[in-house]
């Protein structure tokens, strides 16, 4: 369940990094090109997505080195990589308030 | 080939061909990104919201524009290499082809075109 939810979180990320890329070739070519860009991106769908995807961000983030720690060789029960998944879902839900709180 | 060993004829057909390096570069750009992308989050959550010439200024200072330079080009090779996985996994025939060519073109034109944003606001 926490896996294939990484991978979705991981390819559902396209979405906020391609509206970053825009953000920021907007903000490269001129004031009316930012305007439409950031209206979009500060629009209740843009904001939608960019807080969805921060919490996306930190989910992915978080379950990516739960992959690099079994690489290593190490948590491999089942038992622990679930107590990880437990905290690693409270962990992402607290970044994300804390994002939305501090910026 | 009758007079080839067993090992000779197992030789390049097991799983192992470039995978093993495949998901070494994974490792590698994740391990990068474990660091790039708070210090993304914090920098471009900061931007987002400033006015243009604010903005502008904000992003023309080496530190915010070289995580984003940064988080974008490995950001995106990474995405290049997980969505392969994924359409590897789900899709056959020509279609994974197409989509994984398709894909790894939007990834280096996305990539390309942010820092090129980025060079062009600092410069």
């Amino acid at each position: 369940m926490s896996s294939i939810v990484t991978r979705l979180t991981g390819n559902a990320l396209i979405v906020a990094a391609l509206m970053v890329v825009w953000w920021f070739i907007a903000l490269a070519t001129g004031p009316e090109a930012f305007a439409r860009a950031d209206g979009f991106v500060r629009s209740w769908f843009g904001d939608l997505v960019m807080f969805l995807s921060v919490w996306a961000v930190w989910y992915h983030l978080i379950f990516g080195v739960r992959h690099l720690i079994w690489d290593s060789g190490r948590m491999l029960d089942v038992e622990a990589s679930e107590r990880f998944a437990m905290g690693g879902v409270i962990a992402s839900v607290l970044l994300t308030i804390f994002v939305v709180i501090v910026l | 080939m009758r007079y080839m060993t067993d090992r000779k004829r197992a030789s390049g057909l097991g799983s192992a061909k470039s995978g093993t390096m495949h998901h070494w570069h994974m490792i590698v750009s994740s391990v990068a990104l474990v660091g790039l992308v708070p210090l993304f989050i914090f920098t471009f959550g900061r931007a987002l919201g400033m006015g243009y010439d604010e903005a502008l200024v904000y992003y023309a200072r080496p530190f915010p524009a070289v995580v984003a330079i940064l988080t974008i080009l490995v950001g995106f090779y990474h995405f290049k290499g997980g969505v392969q996985v994924l359409i590897e996994d789900y899709v056959h025939g020509f279609a994974r082809k197409a989509l994984i060519i398709g894909m790894t073109c939007l990834s280096y034109a996305a990539a390309a075109t942010g820092v090129f944003a980025l060079a062009r606001i600092a410069l």
